[in-house]
């Protein structure tokens, strides 16, 4: 029998092949060796370190984060000073990199939407342009656009008595741009509140809108009626108690505004690199996205007889999003990564604001793993979501 | 009757004006529709706008080779800053004397580039030709021997010292990728997570925080007495970094070998070394050789990134000049003229990268 022939061959090998011609003791054994290597160059690199801190006497662990900081941050969304602890400034920081990278996020989405549209536009002229500004953006160190827009800012801007005013209430200056927002009211937490139920609602609605379709195929027209919502309810509140309209109009005090609302040069210059210099890239995305659709796709809609809108969200949009969303989100956590370059120019984001703290305490060890705790926090939530986004959108097939 | 219609037919009827020549392509591509039109039209108006202005502004209220206090009073550019300063923007510190030696260099690694742009040349002679030409800008650049004065690495700086950056980056860390590739996809699974673990790590953070760990951490990491200088330790980080993008691309390619080629291998016999180095590495690696350049484009551009650790790279002379009382002020032409130097680099690897995308996957069709 050969069956019995091989296992008779299985067994004697079995026996009689010594173990380092055996590939799978072969494998534990390289394995064990790699791991050895990795443990020995870890004690080595850690001993040294702790050698060198104790000669340095530097402290270890920690503990830092509860001293005072005794240094300035030049902007924050929370109350900071002088007088509150590394720990503090360190949440200042980490702010300050999620306000720029949010708000980044935000323009980059609508700028690189627009700009991979007009590559593919029929219009030759916007074409050209929109594909010079892809090439030339991408191929420019982000670094270097940065430094660009803050030289550019700091050396053309006037100063603050002379300041550009395009529109009444903006104000142009060296110290940054400065501009008038709805004086502070009570009346701001209801508006908010109502924002909220209104959103809420429209998920509802929409759920509901959903279900009802699939059970009786009755369309509703949730798009219509959750703008209502989501737009109107706020407004009648803001109706209901008096629509108060006054502004916090910027005023020059001294050599600088008071009031309004105030984005720092360094802010602008952050904001204005990361954002022209990602928007190019996502223009690339948003174009191989929308490529990617087969030109079938909606001509077959349109032969059953689908009317534009609901073409775009119901056959192409689906398609075209499975190809953009992954290399976007990339392209969002690329943004939030280079966001640390803030340190070169001076926006106290995380990185700068931990280099303080590293030059004063000399905890250095300590320092650069927050740096990258955070941002591994950052891209590892990304890539979860990307994982459950992937797991959505994959393909059904039968 | 039939003959009559027939010749009607012959006769040659021209398309009306408005459809052919600059008028017709002007209408299809320009002004088809209400919509298109109107972009045409707002588009033309900016242009209008910037470009007359900026024209006046770089080339005809310009000056060129002033000294900085005849450019104060100037509405135009003031170019001079970069004829001024052009050798220590491109140099840096190097001995002024010896800087036809880095230059030597570049023209060397800008030959060989340009020599290696032709697949046709893609031999085992190339391989030796850039070993020995990095061998003799080594050399060049270090000196020491053959009757030239030596040149300590710290004084090394400007567009050298990017190019050695990334060059010198791309080519250490290719290997080490290569290596954590093959890890990531071996069936040890203590090893895959090591690999995964590395390259995810790596890959979560941004290229900041691994130079300030090898300007701040790295010292602490050796004995007492042992120091590596600033350049090298950058050069770790970058290499460490690059590595693990390097990685994730060859993994691309590796996924893209049939089980096929692998079981082949296994018919005859070959160990998994054998089969790695004369069946799937050279088919996978071949394919990803586009986003191995594209790899090679972000390096050059992160470099840059060298100058929050105050090493002298290309913008950092730049930077320096523009501290400068005499030349404070030009930040704007200077940076135009780094974006410029930068933007040929990237644009024509982008350009090759294009090229050889084309045609490895023209040569994938026919055969």
């Amino acid at each position: 029998m050969p069956l019995d022939n091989t296992d008779f061959v299985e067994k004697n090998l079995r026996d009689h092949v010594p173990f380092w011609l055996d590939p799978k003791k072969r494998a534990i054994m390289f394995e064990i060796g790699v791991f050895c290597m990795v443990g020995l160059l870890a004690y080595y690199l850690v001993s040294n370190t702790l050698v060198n801190l104790e000669k340095q006497s530097i402290a270890t662990g920690l503990g830092f984060i509860n001293k005072e900081s005794s240094f300035e941050i030049g902007e924050s969304i929370i109350s900071y000073s002088a007088a509150s602890t590394y720990g503090r400034a360190l949440v200042v920081g980490a702010l300050n990199t999620l306000k720029v990278s949010f708000i980044g996020i935000v323009i980059t989405l609508i700028l690189g939407t627009i700009l991979g549209v007009a590559r593919l536009s029929s219009n030759w002229l916007v074409s050209k342009l929109a594909s010079l500004y892809i090439e030339v953006m991408q191929d420019i160190p982000v670094l270097l656009q940065l430094f660009f827009w803050y030289a550019l800012f700091y050396e053309t801007m006037p100063s603050p008595r002379h300041a550009l005013s395009p529109i009444a209430g903006l104000f142009l200056s060296n110290r940054g741009v400065a501009f008038a927002v709805p004086e502070s009211n009570p009346v701001h937490k209801y508006i908010f509140l109502a924002l909220v139920l209104g959103c809420a609602a429209s998920w509802f609605i929409s759920r509901w809108a959903k279900k009802r379709q699939d059970k009786v195929g009755k369309a509703f027209p949730t798009f219509r009626v959750t703008i209502g919502i989501v737009v109107g309810l706020p407004m009648a509140t803001w109706l209901v108690f008096g629509a108060p309209i006054k502004m916090d109009v910027p005023k020059l005090t001294g050599f600088n505004f008071q009031g309004g609302m105030t984005f720092s040069p360094e802010f602008i210059a952050l904001l204005l690199g990361l954002v022209l210099y990602t928007a190019a890239f996502v223009a690339e995305v948003v174009r191989a996205g929308i490529q990617s659709v087969n030109r079938g796709q909606r001509e077959a809609a349109m032969s059953i007889g689908m009317r534009p809108a609901p073409i775009l969200n119901l056959v192409i949009l689906p398609q075209a999003l499975r190809v953009i969303i992954p290399p976007l989100t990339s392209q969002m956590l690329n943004l939030t990564k280079n966001s640390s370059l803030a340190v070169a120019i001076g926006y106290p984001d995380f990185v700068s604001v931990a280099n303080t703290t590293i030059n004063q305490t000399g905890q250095s060890v300590e320092g650069v793993a927050l740096i990258m705790t955070l941002y591994l926090i950052f891209s590892l939530s990304t890539s979860l979501f990307m994982n459950w986004y992937n797991k959505k959108a994959a393909i059904v097939e039968r | 009757m039939e003959e009559s219609v027939l010749g009607t037919q012959t006769d040659e009827i021209k398309p009306p004006v408005t459809n052919v020549g600059i008028v017709g392509w002007v209408r299809a591509n320009l002004f088809n529709g209400v919509f298109n039109s109107t972009l045409t039209i707002v588009a033309i108006f900016l242009l209008w706008k910037i470009i007359p202005p900026l024209f006046q502004w770089a080339f005809i209220d310009s000056v060129w080779y002033t000294t900085g206090k005849a450019c104060r009073g100037i509405d135009g550019a003031c170019w001079s800053v970069i004829p001024s300063n052009i050798r220590f923007i491109i140099f840096g510190f190097y001995p002024y004397d010896q800087h036809w030696r880095p230059f030597l260099a570049m023209i060397i690694l800008f030959g060989l580039l340009f020599y290696s742009k032709d697949r046709n040349h893609w031999t085992k002679n190339l391989g030796y030709s850039w070993i020995t030409g990095l061998v003799i800008m080594g050399i060049l650049m270090k000196g020491g021997i053959f009757g030239l004065t030596s040149v300590e690495s710290t004084k090394w700086g400007g567009l050298p010292l990017t190019l050695l950056l990334s060059f010198f980056g791309l080519t250490a860390a290719y290997p080490l990728g290569v290596i954590l590739a093959l890890g990531r996809q071996s069936k040890m699974r203590g090893l895959k997570v090591l690999c995964v673990l590395y390259i995810e790590l790596i890959r979560g953070v941004p290229l900041i925080s691994l130079l300030f760990m090898s300007s701040i951490i790295f010292p602490l990491f050796l004995p007492e007495g042992v120091t590596i200088n600033k350049i090298l330790r950058a050069q770790v980080a970058i290499i460490l970094f690059t590595a693990a993008y390097i990685a994730e691309v060859v993994r691309g390619g590796l996924q893209a070998m049939s089980r096929g080629q692998y079981e082949a291998a296994e018919a005859i016999g070959l160990n998994y070394y054998l089969t790695m180095r004369l069946v799937i590495l050279p088919q996978a690696l071949k394919i990803v050789i586009p986003p191995t350049v594209s790899i090679l484009i972000s390096a050059f551009k992160d470099t840059s990134l060298v100058v929050i650790i105050a090493l002298y790279d290309l913008l950092k002379t730049t930077q320096s000049v523009l501290s400068n009382p005499d030349w404070m002020g030009f930040s704007r032409e200077a940076y135009i003229f780094v974006a410029i130097l930068y933007f040929l680099g990237c644009f024509s690897m982008s350009k090759f990268s294009r090229k050889l995308e084309k045609e490895l996957s023209a040569g994938e069709i026919s055969g």
